[in-house]
């Protein structure tokens, strides 16, 4: 494509969010649907690169690249691969359905659509972005409109929970940026790919090993990855419903993706050194998650938790391949595996989680309480709520026939064959995943005698339909017939791997 | 011999001379046909500035020396003087409505605003110790005057007291210091005292340590470097607002401009010995910087606090030496920029009458004032560091030229500092948003030049941090030319 697609679709949300600060506060409808309306470029500008990018090529594609800053080397540097594409077309897509999904919004309507449009921006620009001083801007600039949808729209904590979320992810930014100054002052260079190419501090075991773990913590407490992870249950549970699912959805996929795209190819030799600690810390996030998960009776608090045990089976797959990094041919199609299977499950857990915090809102604006104990016999009452709840608890816990299940098996099939004992212990989640969700979710949500508070309650509406059924798309096309994203997604592991 | 007229090169020194000239000229318009509003004032102020402004870009660095070898006109100085001389016209346009809303609106403000700015120009530019000292009691004597401005207000008073007092101090540990380094090298011009010290090594001579241990008291004295900084939150806190912010830039831009040239001309062959003094002395500042202004409830002290921290981040990168020598200059820049945008905020926010904003009240502002409270926030993150501020590629600039000179620890505690600050930087934002006012604020008008003053900022906060290129390359090349 000769016009620059990956700028117009990154820009776009910014300017409307501009526009939409331009209109007149008094019409609200009106500036939620030109906020959703523009929403629609980037989300149709994502389907066409999704299928417009060329899979005999692979590689990356789209390419955008212009001096910005020459005093200190930095480029304006964007194009995707089979890894980036599924995340930009992720991120669109989330976006418009929260956009619609928030309609319901009468507080300040207009600063929250800008703050969401801004977000979008922010989150698209860390996909794209193959500079890292570009990329460290995007990451950043996420952080602000989030805090202040946290902040200004959130639950009764909403403030501790806004500057918690801020100043976690800060701590891990800071550090991050310090290990890639000191990178960019090694190779003279921001490019991301260059770096991998280049390999900073081959020859300085101790900077190199300093720099891993700095690069480490910045994208871990974004994963989160157990023990960085206290800051996700107070974010996700006083964020409003649209900012859950961005945050669970998108955000977290952020720091997954830093591990993919940056940490991996840069320092393969570190991260092979120190597979067994981050496999420690995978395994753990996802036992421990789970268990966490288990002891909740706040849906929303239960299913923040589920983050904390999805994203650890990212964390597995990096692992499995990283700690095999190095070893030839022999290991490479187990570590292809496992890497694809991290990269589908972070596109699973976006639509999974985030559909499950959609259906969190739409039970907590009827009865404006999440306690499970006060729940109970639903099913009937609210079929169709019932219907869309049991796909998609089924789908997280990884039923064949359901998205999770592929991306959770590709995981296992990698884990297994490179990283025996973290998978068995590992696996164990599978099964504490699937009690909770069974037992707290279906069980006390929808199953058992019908609690008389709830006799009128009223099933899903229109608006709520509409939001969620593209998820349940997903859900069941990928998990019956997973070979259009595996294709694309593929195509860029199979590099990744090769480079290492 | 008396020097001649050419020797003088006056020509040289027109920024100086405009901006004093302006001074004087406002005392005596006011003197001889003072009549109502003093506006005009400000106005000549603000042309006196435009001239040395104008002669500063137009005619750039050179070799060449002002009043017989004590001023340089070498890059370095050129570009401190070109940020001072920013900061001067801002606070001046800060200035303009709060002065009159708080019936002090009299002719020598301004005047006394030039006086310090032509002493830190000469503190800039100064290539002879004498120049620095003379330069600096120029700038101090005007900001003593300053503080007490509000004649009738007690803190006013007792903030000019303390800093007449502790100021004083200083400038006796600054010229003993000079007295000292004098008898090491039998000079006080700085270029040859650089030679001298070369020449004779860095061996262990009492007087030179002495000297440069007195000066750099002396100097942190200025910039109020932890533990040298415990006048600054009371003088800041009582001096009135406008002044407060001035204070904040320009004392700071004038004491690092010398502070940058000592290092680079005079005591580079002793880096080791300075850059360890100085490295424990950045610790210090940005550390009790940062957890003092954890505790503050009122906004005026909380900058003071913040700027004590800000100047610790800035003597991050001076501990650099040369390398970071263009990461001071950006970095004060963009702090010019954002510090003052800070402080007129709180002039335009504050009631009438008093020089404290408590948090209380900025609750619910943000939606009540979302122009001015969307500025605060911008100055706030950027004061933290976000990207695309230039608080974001200043630090990245002062912290990288620590890394590059071997100092990856100190890089380290700085970004943990940085952590530490967004805590209460965020803290007003949250005020500002989240929470709803108890008892609203009468807010005035804010005055169309502190409006001025308030977008010209944002608009430099932004397009700095958005396409800092040309302003790097503008420090970079502006260092690379030193008179040694």
């Amino acid at each position: 494509m000769d016009w620059p697609v990956l700028s117009i679709m990154l820009f776009t949300p910014l300017v409307g969010s501009v526009i939409v600060l331009a209109l007149p506060k008094e019409k609200p409808a009106l500036l939620k649907w030109v906020a959703l309306a523009i929403s629609f470029i980037p989300l149709i500008l994502a389907a066409l690169v999704w299928f417009s990018y060329d899979r005999g090529t692979g590689g990356m594609q789209f390419v955008e690249r212009a001096a910005w800053i020459s005093a200190i080397n930095v480029h304006y540097y964007l194009g995707v691969d089979g890894i980036s594409v599924p995340m930009v077309c992720l991120t669109a897509l989330l976006t418009t359905l929260s956009l619609f999904y928030s309609f319901i919004i009468d507080q300040r309507p207009k600063e929250y659509f800008a703050f969401f449009l801004l977000l979008e921006t922010a989150m698209l620009g860390v996909f794209m972005s193959l500079d890292f001083f570009l990329f460290y801007v995007f990451w950043e600039l996420s952080l602000v409109p989030m805090y202040f949808l946290i902040g200004i729209w959130g639950g009764p904590r909403r403030e501790y929970a806004a500057i918690k979320f801020f100043l976690y992810t800060l701590v891990g930014s800071v550090a991050m940026l310090l290990a890639v100054i000191a990178m960019y002052l090694e190779t003279g260079s921001w490019d991301i790919l260059e770096m991998a190419r280049l390999q900073p501090f081959s020859t300085n075991l101790t900077l190199a090993a300093v720099a891993f773990w700095a690069v480490f913590l910045g994208f871990a407490i974004k994963v989160p990855v157990f023990p960085f992870h206290t800051w996700l249950p107070d974010a996700h549970v006083e964020a409003p419903t649209a900012g859950s699912v961005i945050l669970a959805g998108i955000l977290l996929k952020l720091g997954a993706y830093g591990m993919i795209r940056i940490l991996l190819p840069i320092f393969p030799a570190m991260f092979r050194q120190f597979a067994p600690v981050v496999g420690i810390l995978a395994a753990i996030s996802i036992v421990y998650g789970a268990l966490v998960a288990m002891s909740q009776w706040d849906l929303k608090k239960l299913i923040a938790y589920s983050s904390v045990n999805h994203m650890g089976y990212v964390m597995l797959g990096v692992t499995a391949a990283a700690a095999a990094a190095g070893s030839g041919p022999a290991a490479a199609d187990s570590q292809a595996i496992a890497l694809n299977g991290a990269v589908l499950q972070m596109w699973n857990h976006g639509i999974i989680t985030g559909a499950l915090f959609f259906l969190v809102g739409v039970i907590y604006e009827r009865a404006h309480t999440r306690d499970l104990k006060a729940f109970g016999g639903l099913g009937a009452k609210v079929p169709t709520f019932a219907g869309i709840l049991t796909v998609t608890t089924f789908a997280s816990l990884g039923l064949p026939g359901l998205a999770g299940f592929v991306s959770e098996f590709l995981v296992f099939r990698g884990a297994f064959a490179l990283i025996r004992p973290f998978a068995i212990v590992s696996s164990l989640g599978i099964v504490i995943s699937a009690a909770y969700l069974l037992w707290k979710v279906i069980q006390h949500v929808l199953l058992g005698p019908l609690n008389e508070r709830w006799a009128r309650l009223t099933d899903m509406n229109r608006r709520e339909v509409i939001t969620l059924a593209p998820l349940i798309f997903f859900m069941v096309i990928f998990g019956l017939y997973p070979a259009p994203i595996l294709d694309l997604i593929n195509q860029a592991v199979v590099t990744i791997v090769g480079s290492l | 011999m008396l020097p001649t007229l050419s020797v003088l090169n006056l020509n040289g020194a027109v920024p100086q001379i405009a901006v004093a000239g302006a001074g004087m000229l406002i005392m005596l318009i006011d003197a001889l046909f003072h009549r109502g509003s003093r506006r005009w004032a400000a106005y000549l102020a603000l042309l006196g500035l435009a001239v040395a402004l104008a002669r500063v870009v137009e005619s750039g660095a050179s070799a060449e020396t002002i009043l017989d070898g004590a001023l340089a006109r070498d890059g370095l100085g050129m570009a401190f003087a070109l940020v001072l001389i920013v900061a001067a016209a801002l606070s001046v346009l800060v200035a303009m409505d709060y002065l009159r809303r708080e019936e002090h609106e009299r002719a020598e403000y301004y005047a006394l605003i030039l006086f310090a700015t032509a002493g830190g120009l000469a503190m800039a530019m100064a290539n002879d110790l004498v120049a620095v000292f003379i330069g600096l009691e120029t700038l101090s004597i005007s900001l003593y005057v300053l503080s007490a401005f509000f004649t009738g207000d007690a803190a006013s008073r007792e903030a000019a007291l303390k800093y007449l007092l502790l100021g004083a101090f200083a400038s006796a540990f600054f010229l003993y210091g000079i007295a000292l380094l004098y008898g090491a090298s039998g000079t006080t011009r700085l270029v040859e005292m650089g030679t001298a010290i070369r020449l004779a090594g860095t061996q262990a001579d009492p007087l030179l340590w002495g000297g440069v241990a007195l000066i750099i008291v002396g100097v942190g004295f200025k910039l109020a470097l932890v533990p040298f900084h415990s006048w600054a939150p009371d003088v800041y806190q009582g001096a009135p607002t406008s002044v407060t912010a001035f204070m904040s830039v320009a004392s700071k831009v004038a004491a690092f401009a010398a502070l940058v040239r000592l290092l680079v001309v005079v005591l580079a062959p002793a880096a080791p010995l300075t850059s360890a003094l100085l490295a424990l002395l950045a610790v210090l500042t940005m550390t009790v910087g940062n957890i003092l202004a954890l505790a503050q409830d009122e906004v005026k002290r909380l900058l003071a606090y913040s700027s004590i921290a800000q100047a610790g981040y800035i003597l991050v990168a001076a501990v650099a030496g040369e390398v970071g020598a263009a990461a001071v200059l950006f970095y004060l820049l963009g702090y010019a920029f954002t510090n003052l945008g800070a402080f007129a905020v709180v002039l335009a926010w504050s009631r009438r009458g008093e020089g404290r904003l408590p948090f209380s009240d900025l609750a619910g502002l943000g939606f009540r004032r979302p122009w001015t409270a969307a500025a605060l926030s911008l100055f706030l993150l950027s004061l933290t560091g976000m990207p695309l501020t230039v608080g974001f590629v200043g630090k990245l600039y002062l912290f990288g030229a620590a890394v590059q000179a071997g100092w990856t620890w100190l890089a380290i505690v700085a970004v943990l500092n940085s952590v530490v600050s967004a805590f209460y930087y965020l803290r007003l934002v949250v005020i500002m948003y989240m929470r709803e006012a108890e008892m609203p604020l009468a807010l005035q008008r804010a005055g169309l030049a502190l409006g001025v003053a308030l977008a010209v900022c944002a608009a430099g906060v932004i397009l700095l941090g958005l396409v800092p290129g040309v302003a790097l390359d503008w420090a970079r090349q502006a260092v690379a030319v030193v008179l040694s």
